[in-house]
């Protein structure tokens, strides 16, 4: 397909600009633009059929099944985009007076109320753009915390797990702590011994998804909890799986001290092919005085931004926050009330459901019940079959269906983990566990099928190691080269995906 | 309501399966002791309707653009959102995919990131672009830690002139990061590019913004050379709306661009979700934050795009990333490359023209002492109001019209400052309105 550069002719164009009749300042020579960018020069039609060809080519919860791990592909309903397009929100500076801004406060304010009780805990900030973001912000509020007791120095460490998203260990680095890791046993729980081991008086703190990214609730979640806090250190919680528990069992009550919430998961906020996200977190009172700035606060029947806080570690992103995730998130949480335990209900009974019917024709890691989501292995069919993770994954878009996250969590070899959320129905879960099936016989009867695939996708399978040598990044008009004629280097790569 | 789908029946046949006797049994791992025995403390369940009627009473307590002749910017704008961001924004398969992994499902958003990051490449004169960072503030950010881990330095130098957000937003990162920051201050409302040399000494990276926070033309190319002096990489701030008239910062010597992409296609949405951009020369490739597409061929040598040097990343390299970043702003980039496809070469150098000339001319028409009158301007200007800025623009709010930003809120000596900013978006007689308030109001 053409790249809109390559629909451009010079001299169309799509948009029509106010002329105000008045005279043009001169712009300085010296700052003066000298050669136009080549932006692409379409008019509307072309524009609308080259996004519209681009959209096609595209698969989005819309168009189907979007099982993957730990992202939560949840049905987006459209009545939150209803909402945030109301002028009163959309056209909202985030500058303007509070006096003229009581709606948008009110909601981050009965935002900020509702998250704090699904959390159980007692403050919030809705600053953070995103899950990563919120992490980094979670782990300055522990360097805030250590520093402002006099700890600073000594608390250098945060621990994660070996299960853990790659999010956790890059931020603890960029929070500027050192980075230890915790095993898993044989339940799929933290190692509590490894765990006794490496906990003291350097520690800051722990990053734990729990459910963890295999699926499972760390059954000895109390005892982690009370080794970190005997220790004078602070508990995070990585909220990417909280659609698990929401109504069920709080991370607060678990013992954690800070959460982020990933309301683009959770919440559903639609993902946008990559994003907006946002990543709001909810702490112990203890930490709050730390929390970014501003923070939404009621003073009688008046909200209002409140940037006093002298301990707070400050801005971690600009203005008011992502304000229409959270008008999508709210509104998400508003139609369902006190209720909401049962999106998390459903979420699990689906991925139990899926892991019933398929654990016999894969591997299956732990052997326990699930939460949202399980995590298979094909390492049966690689062993038997030389079929890997990535040939399921490929071959599943045949069956028209997106694949799951693989080769994720790293210490399941081949693994293909699953999360199908609550809004899918079980005629759909049911075709995708004949598909996973199906692609089991194949691979013993039919391997090259699967080795091929994908077959029906606009194109076939991409050679990644080529794009990362070459690393062409950006359309180089009339000096672009041409890659069709260079021998493929390789293969796509067996390398996680998703999560 | 909610958003479920399965029936009593299904939820039966589901359990049988599972071979368990509840819904309840399937959370048997959770200890008694963290378990949740009561139900979430939240109002009542809405139904769609009520849902939109509630929302809507809650938008109406705003006081938005289309309310109030409003002259805010300040770093988020009101430019024109053509409808067809609407349009291709709405629909599914952009609006509810996730992050490409699976580039054979998903060629349709990696091509518009791949162009997306060639236009950003265009407006700014750099080789390569990411995706997109989460707004203007967070890539400066981004910015200070790639230069730190290029030249090995940790002082980062800010232009006082640069946007105070993003300012605030690099010294929260700074401890974490190890960086060291030094703020240069301005002078009649640009920065000296010999004062800024001197402060460059050992950095890591100087940051300016062009144009400045006050509206102002900085000596860009000055900046840019008395950075480089020093072996500091110079870092320009700049609006993507601005670039078909202002030069590109890769052309005069600049090592990475950033912005705030909001105003090229994202409405102001009380402050987000809009997208960040950072580009930057192909030496600095390998340090570039978050998600990069590349063009690559398939099995049968055809185009295609996938997510790539992702050796980069968190999801691979872990502790050893250069970003934590997984989630970007790609709907919002998406709605940017619809914009700029729109607007073309000569739409946005119209469009800044335009709003150029409606900014002389508000200048002029309002007769009031500018804080930098020596200064050329882009689309905004600080004029002096006589007395305290904060009441000057209440009782223009009373008179429905909002004349723009207090800059006391960060700069405490200009007391009776306001920044007014005109997009293109404004006409004539706006103008006159807002002279004519001004003039009734201001001390």
């Amino acid at each position: 397909m053409k790249l809109i550069f390559e629909r451009s002719q010079a001299g169309r164009r799509g948009s029509a600009i106010p002329n105000a009749g008045l005279p043009v300042p001169e712009v300085p020579e010296e700052l003066r633009r000298r050669k136009p960018p080549r932006l692409p020069e379409v008019a509307e039609p072309e524009i609308v059929r080259h996004f519209t060809a681009l959209a096609d080519r595209t698969f989005g919860v819309d168009t189907g099944f979007y099982p993957l791990g730990s992202c939560t592909m949840k049905h987006n309903p459209r009545v939150n985009e209803r909402v945030v397009s109301l002028p009163g929100f959309r056209d909202l500076h985030p500058l303007q007076e509070e006096e003229g801004a009581q709606g948008a406060l009110e909601l981050m304010w009965r935002l900020q109320e509702i998250l704090a009780e699904v959390c159980g805990l007692d403050a919030v900030s809705l600053q953070p753009a995103a899950g990563s973001q919120g992490e980094l912000t979670g782990l300055m509020l522990m360097r805030a915390y250590f520093a402002d007791r006099g700890e600073a120095d000594q608390r250098r460490t945060v621990i994660t797990a070996d299960t853990a998203h790659g999010t956790n260990p890059a931020s603890v680095t960029m929070a500027g702590f050192n980075l230890q890791k915790v095993e898993t046993d044989a339940r799929g729980n933290l190692d509590l011994d490894d765990l006794r081991a490496k906990v003291g008086e350097e520690t800051a703190g722990l990053m734990l998804t729990n459910p963890s990214t295999l699926g499972l609730f760390d059954e000895h979640i109390e005892e982690v909890a009370a080794i970190f806090h005997d220790a004078g250190a602070l508990l995070y919680y990585d909220g990417a799986n909280l659609n698990a528990v929401c109504g069920i069992s709080r991370p607060g009550d678990m013992g954690f001290d800070i959460v982020h919430i990933n309301l683009h998961k959770t919440f559903s906020q639609p993902h946008g092919g990559g994003g907006p996200g946002g990543g709001p977190i909810v702490v112990r009172d203890l930490l709050e005085p730390f929390l970014p700035v501003p923070a939404v606060v009621r003073k009688d029947d008046d909200f209002a931004l409140d940037y006093d806080r002298p301990k707070s570690i400050g801005k971690v992103r600009g203005y008011t926050g992502p304000f229409g995730v959270f008008v999508r998130s709210y509104a998400f949480i508003r139609a369902y009330g006190p209720a909401l335990r049962l999106m998390s209900e459903a979420a699990v009974l689906n991925a139990n459901y899926m892991l019933a019917r398929l654990r016999d024709a894969y591997e299956l890691p732990f052997d326990r019940l699930c939460m949202h989501e399980f995590v298979l292995s094909a390492r049966n069919l690689k062993r038997e079959h030389g079929i890997t993770a990535l040939d399921v994954a490929k071959r599943l878009m045949d069956f028209g269906f997106h694949p799951p996250t693989i080769y994720f969590p790293l210490i399941v070899a081949e693994a293909l983990m699953i999360e199908p959320t609550e809004t899918e129905p079980k005629e759909t879960l049911d075709a995708f566990c004949d598909a996973m099936l199906e692609i089991a016989r194949e691979a013993r009867d039919d391997a090259s099928v699967l080795k091929e695939a994908p077959h029906s996708r606009p194109v076939r399978r991409l050679d990644e190691v080529k794009a990362a040598k070459r690393a062409i990044v950006r359309y180089r008009f009339g000096d672009h080269p041409d890659l069709a004629g260079e021998p493929s280097k390789g293969e796509a790569v067996e390398v996680q995906k998703g999560a | 309501m909610s958003y479920l789908s399965l029936t009593d029946a299904d939820r039966e046949a589901m359990l049988e399966t599972i071979g368990v006797a509840s819904v309840d049994d399937l959370f048997r791992d959770i200890p008694a002791g963290v378990r949740f025995d009561r139900e979430l403390d939240l109002e009542p369940a809405l139904s769609e309707a009520e849902l939109v009627e509630h929302l809507d009473e809650l938008a109406s307590k705003n006081v938005h653009t289309g309310q109030e002749l409003s002259f805010l910017g300040a770093g988020i704008y009101d430019h024109y959102v053509p409808a067809i961001v609407d349009a291709i924004l709405a629909r599914g398969e952009f609006l509810t995919a996730y992050t490409p992994y699976q580039p054979e499902m998903s060629q349709g958003v990696l091509q518009a990131i791949f162009e997306y990051q060639t236009v950003i490449c265009e407006l700014t004169g750099m080789d390569v672009s990411n995706a997109s960072g989460y707004d203007g503030t967070t890539v400066a950010a981004d910015a200070c830690y790639v230069a730190k881990h290029v030249t090995g330095r940790s002082k980062v130098v800010l232009c006082e002139t640069v946007n105070p957000q993003v300012r605030q937003v690099v010294k929260t990162y700074a401890p974490g990061f190890g960086l060291e920051v030094v703020e240069v201050p301005h002078r009649e409302g640009v920065t000296d590019a010999e004062e800024l040399g001197r402060a460059a000494e050992g950095a890591a990276c100087v940051l300016f913004q062009q144009p400045n926070f006050f509206g102002c033309l900085e000596p860009a190319p000055d900046l840019a050379a008395a950075a480089n002096a020093a072996e500091a990489l110079p870092v320009a701030h700049v609006d993507p709306m601005s670039l078909g008239l202002l030069e590109a910062p890769g052309n005069y010597g600049c090592a990475i661009a950033i912005g705030e992409g909001q105003g090229a296609g994202n409405y102001q949405s009380y402050g987000g979700p809009h997208y960040g951009f950072i580009a930057s020369r192909s030496d600095y490739i390998r340090r570039m934050p978050g998600r990069i597409v590349g063009e690559t061929t398939d099995t049968a040598g055809e185009r295609g795009y996938v997510l790539t040097l992702q050796t980069r990343e968190q999801h691979i390299r872990r502790e050893k990333a250069t970003s934590n970043i997984t989630t970007n702003q790609t709907l919002l980039a998406l709605a940017g490359l619809v914009t700029l496809s729109w607007l073309g070469p000569q739409g946005l150098r119209e469009a800044g023209e335009t709003c150029m000339a409606l900014a002389e001319y508000a200048k002029e028409r309002l007769g009031l002492p500018l804080l930098f009158p020596e200064r050329t301007t882009f689309k905004e200007f600080a004029v002096r109001v006589g007395r305290p800025a904060q009441e000057v623009i209440r009782a223009a709010r009373e008179r429905g019209v909002h004349p723009g930003y207090a800059l006391k809120r960060d700069y405490s000596e200009m007391e009776d400052a306001i920044l007014v900013c005109v997009t293109e978006r404004k006409r004539k007689p706006d103008i006159d309105r807002l002279s004519e308030v001004l003039a009734e109001v201001a001390g």
